[in-house]
């Protein structure tokens, strides 16, 4: 169809670069979405790749005879004495264990004895110790236990071990991964489910296979009680005066602009706070959940501050009325009706601020909470008070595991991610039903 | 006694108090609530706050304070008896322990809000007392001066702070040349162009890049972003042979602030008044001749106010550039090669094994301080710019 020249509807060249350049601007939009939803997939694949594989581990099924005469001479079955035998001890009957073992399956070897033994992980020896130390009238039998295989057997079955780069290592053999391979053949060698990486402690440099979660999620559980104990009722309270009470002056103006700025600094600064004031200064335990809950409650409060203050100001002014016209103070008509009709969305916030805390990594590292911590940590004890027992916590042990040499605390750092997010995505999800549910517009 | 026993026995005195006190005033008019000038809960609450306050006041202040830990509980317990015996005498029915009760719990209120006050007061203490101890060990020209990084344990280290200014200020520069742009257009495509299905699926997916921890994305530059640029851009090209660069921290950390600038920039365009547009469109501009003309020029102060935030978040960013970016101090332009910064060189001086007397550990607090001027700088420039832009069309 052709139009008179001088026709608004007539394309003429200076039309179509407007029309061009409208495409193109489109086009840059689309791409930044694009870019920006690619990173998160990108992002999270990458994490659920590498980290999904922490979930499970390789294990070998041993027949492990426990000899009184090498366990527990004495013959009168008591820990203390039994104490005595070390994991060196056990070690080789580990050792002969497997040989038997392989022995009756019909499974011959060129390597050495000694390479064999290489199979089992050096965690193994400690478990079957304490259990035989729990359990002393097991001495004199033979047990079959399931027990974890070294991390590079491990990674052999999850694909992050192959030949060519076994014959490179030294602390593996391609001899050792055929053997292994030949063992899951006979049914004594097997990849499954772990548990254990959500409750096991940490584990030395040489052993990624044994490293696990407990302690760290334990101490960022104490952590957040200490946040939410602190940091709920101060924030309510703070933001209740300045939202309800506080005179409109240069005091009150003051607070506001620091609220607002402390929201904004940044987290590694919190660290040094804690570091010189309750490490240095007021000598509370060093890597303890109370030093670190201090200071991600002091780090968390500006946010729970802003989102109270914002769900009480969405409480209309005619609740308020209401309650002062029936003789309320100003006092009960905030306590009585302004603040419960706030919850939902004072709760929401403070979830919201929980999730951040726990994700949160710089300041703990400045408190010391990157120590090698074994034991549990109890949450009361008379020595080191209330929470006050060395601890780590799960971002802190996932950046620990990312300094350590071995590749496979690779994998076991981004199971911890894996764990973290999974959390982070469930406090999200009550966040945003406790909003569907009790959201009210007025 | 220790003081935590104290405590505990100033609080089962205030519940004394607090069950004590309207029974008193219930028994003077023997029985008849009429008669009392509050309800009787508010001369329980009236009491036990007044046990209670002055007690647990002397307590935190005490034991704060350093003071003598063999008289402190006594003091605390003799105050909280003192306060049981005065606030029961006084519980008469004439009393209006409303009132009372009402300015204790208001001044509880503003001691809460005073936390963010002392929390400030704590930072800018705790680093300025570290960090003039440190200029007595150190001259404070070369610190601030020198181009030279090298701490040793000889007692002849270079604290200069410049390098990681510079290595600061450079990934900081990288993360929002990719975040910046980025960030815009999709604020503005979702809030101008995208229909309401592309914006219910776009919209959580980038918000979503906001609540992932800072470690997540500092393992990703480490394990994912660091050797693939390695092996596919620096090596090829002759720039280097390091994971950990300038580049993958930019990167990453670019990620990072893409949902920051984005859902600050968002509210931004929708304050702009749909009457701008309306006139725009009717004078014959296309929707993108509008945006650029008239919806950007109209909210650039906010845009520069959202971009010195995200600059700040990114100054102050410590796990990406810890994991991403190296930890080596130099000052160079090329992008792949690895450098550190101001939080990482705090974060490395300040863990493992540290002497509070040595300007090897003080520094931190030197770099601390320095960190919190310029991004409080750029905050509070940041929210004065927005809080002007935001008059106009209010």
């Amino acid at each position: 169809m052709s139009y008179p020249s001088n026709s608004l509807l007539r394309v003429d060249d200076r039309i179509r670069k407007r029309n061009a350049a409208e495409t193109r601007f489109k086009a840059y939009g689309i791409t930044a979405i694009v870019i920006a939803v690619l990173a998160l997939a990108v992002l999270l694949t990458s994490v659920l790749g590498s980290g999904l594989s922490a979930f499970r581990q390789t294990y070998l099924t041993v027949n492990v005879q426990l000899p009184e005469a090498k366990l527990d001479k004495s013959g009168v079955r008591d820990p203390a004495v039994m104490r005595k035998v070390t994991t060196i001890g056990y070690a080789s009957l580990l050792r002969d264990g497997l040989l038997d073992t392989m022995q009756d399956a019909g499974i011959t070897t060129q390597m050495s004895k000694k390479d064999v033994a290489k199979l089992i992980s050096k965690e193994a020896p400690a478990t079957v110790r304490n259990h035989v130390l729990a359990n002393p009238e097991v001495i004199g039998t033979t047990m079959t236990f399931d027990l974890l295989a070294q991390g590079r057997i491990d990674g052999f079955f999850k694909g992050r071990v192959t030949l060519e780069s076994a014959a490179l290592d030294g602390n593996t053999s391609p001899e050792a991964l055929m053997l292994a391979q030949e063992l899951k053949e006979a049914g004594l060698l097997e990849t499954r489910l772990n548990w254990d990486f959500l409750i096991a402690p940490d584990a030395s440099d040489q052993r990624p296979e044994a490293a696990g979660l407990g302690v760290a999620i334990l101490g960022s559980l104490y952590m957040m009680l200490v946040v939410l104990v602190l940091a709920l009722p101060i924030g309510v309270a703070s933001s209740i005066y300045l939202e309800e009470f506080a005179p409109k002056n240069r005091w009150t103006d003051l607070i506001e602009v620091n609220i607002s700025n402390l929201a904004a600094v940044p987290s590694i600064v919190y660290g040094i706070l804690g570091l010189a004031i309750f490490i240095n200064f007021m000598e509370l335990n060093q890597s303890s959940p109370l030093v670190g809950g201090l200071v991600l409650t002091l780090m968390t409060l500006p946010t729970i501050i802003i989102s109270t203050r914002a769900s009480l100001k969405s409480v209309p002014p005619s609740i308020r009325d209401a309650a002062l016209g029936v003789g309320a103070s100003k006092m009960q008509a905030v306590f009585h009706h302004v603040l419960p009709l706030a919850a939902p969305g004072i709760l929401t916030g403070t979830i919201i601020g929980l999730a951040q805390a726990l994700g949160e990594t710089a300041p703990l590292l400045l408190i010391g909470m990157v120590a090698f911590v074994r034991e549990y940590p109890a949450a009361f004890s008379p020595d080191a008070g209330l929470f006050g027992e060395a601890s780590t916590a799960l971002p802190v042990q996932i950046y620990n595991w990312t300094q350590r040499a071995d590749p496979g605390f690779v994998e076991r750092a981004s199971g911890a991610i894996i764990t973290l997010l999974v959390f982070l995505f469930i406090m999200n999800i009550i966040a945003i039903m406790l909003r569907r549910k009790f959201e009210r517009r007025w | 006694m220790s003081l935590s026993l104290s405590v505990l026995l100033a609080i089962a005195l205030s519940a004394t108090a607090f069950l004590m006190a309207p029974r008193r005033a219930l028994n003077l008019v023997s029985g008849d609530r009429r008669q009392l000038a509050s309800l009787p809960k508010q001369f329980g609450l009236s009491a036990g706050l007044t046990v209670f306050l002055p007690a647990m006041l002397i307590a935190l202040v005490g034991g704060l304070g350093g003071f003598s830990t063999t008289i402190l509980p006594y003091i605390v317990i003799a105050v909280a008896v003192v306060a049981l015996v005065v606030s029961v005498w006084q519980s008469r029915p004439d009393f209006i322990a409303r009132n009372r009760a009402e300015s204790l719990i208001t001044l509880v209120l503003i001691a809460a809000s005073g936390v963010a006050i002392l929390t400030t007061v704590g930072i800018v203490m705790s680093m300025l007392f570290e960090t003039t101890n440190f200029f007595q060990d150190y001259n404070w020209k070369d610190f601030f001066f020198s181009t030279e990084w090298s701490p040793n344990f000889r007692g002849d280290s270079a604290l200069g702070i410049l390098p990681l200014l510079w290595g600061t200020l450079y990934i900081s520069f990288i993360a929002l040349l990719f975040a910046v742009p980025i960030g815009l257009f999709a604020a503005i495509y979702l809030s101008e162009y995208a229909g309401p299905r592309l914006r219910s699926f776009a919209k959580p997916a980038i918000e979503i890049l906001a609540g992932i921890p800072t470690i997540v994305y500092g393992l990703f530059a480490l394990v994912t972003v660091g050797p693939f640029l390695r092996d596919y851009f620096a090596t090829p090209m002759g720039f280097g042979q390091s994971a950990s660069s300038v580049l993958t921290a930019g990167l990453v950390m670019g990620v990072m602030l893409i949902p920051f600038v984005s859902s600050l920039s968002d509210d931004i365009f929708n304050a702009v008044p749909q009457t701008l547009r309306d006139g725009s469109l009717g004078l014959g501009a296309t929707n993108s001749e509008t945006i650029r003309q008239v919806v950007v020029p109209a909210a650039l102060p906010g845009i520069v106010g959202a971009v010195l935030l995200a600059a700040s978040r990114a100054i102050g960013e410590t796990m990406i550039v810890v994991l991403g970016a190296g930890a080596a101090a130099r000052l160079s332009l090329n992008p792949f090669e690895a450098m550190t910064t101001v939080t990482v060189k705090i974060v490395s001086q300040l863990t493992g094994d540290t002497d509070f007397a040595s300007p090897e550990t003080l520094v931190a607090f030197a770099l601390g301080l320095t960190l919190f001027v310029i991004t409080l700088g750029l905050n509070v420039f940041a929210l004065y710019i927005v809080r002007k832009y935001r008059e106009q069309y209010e």
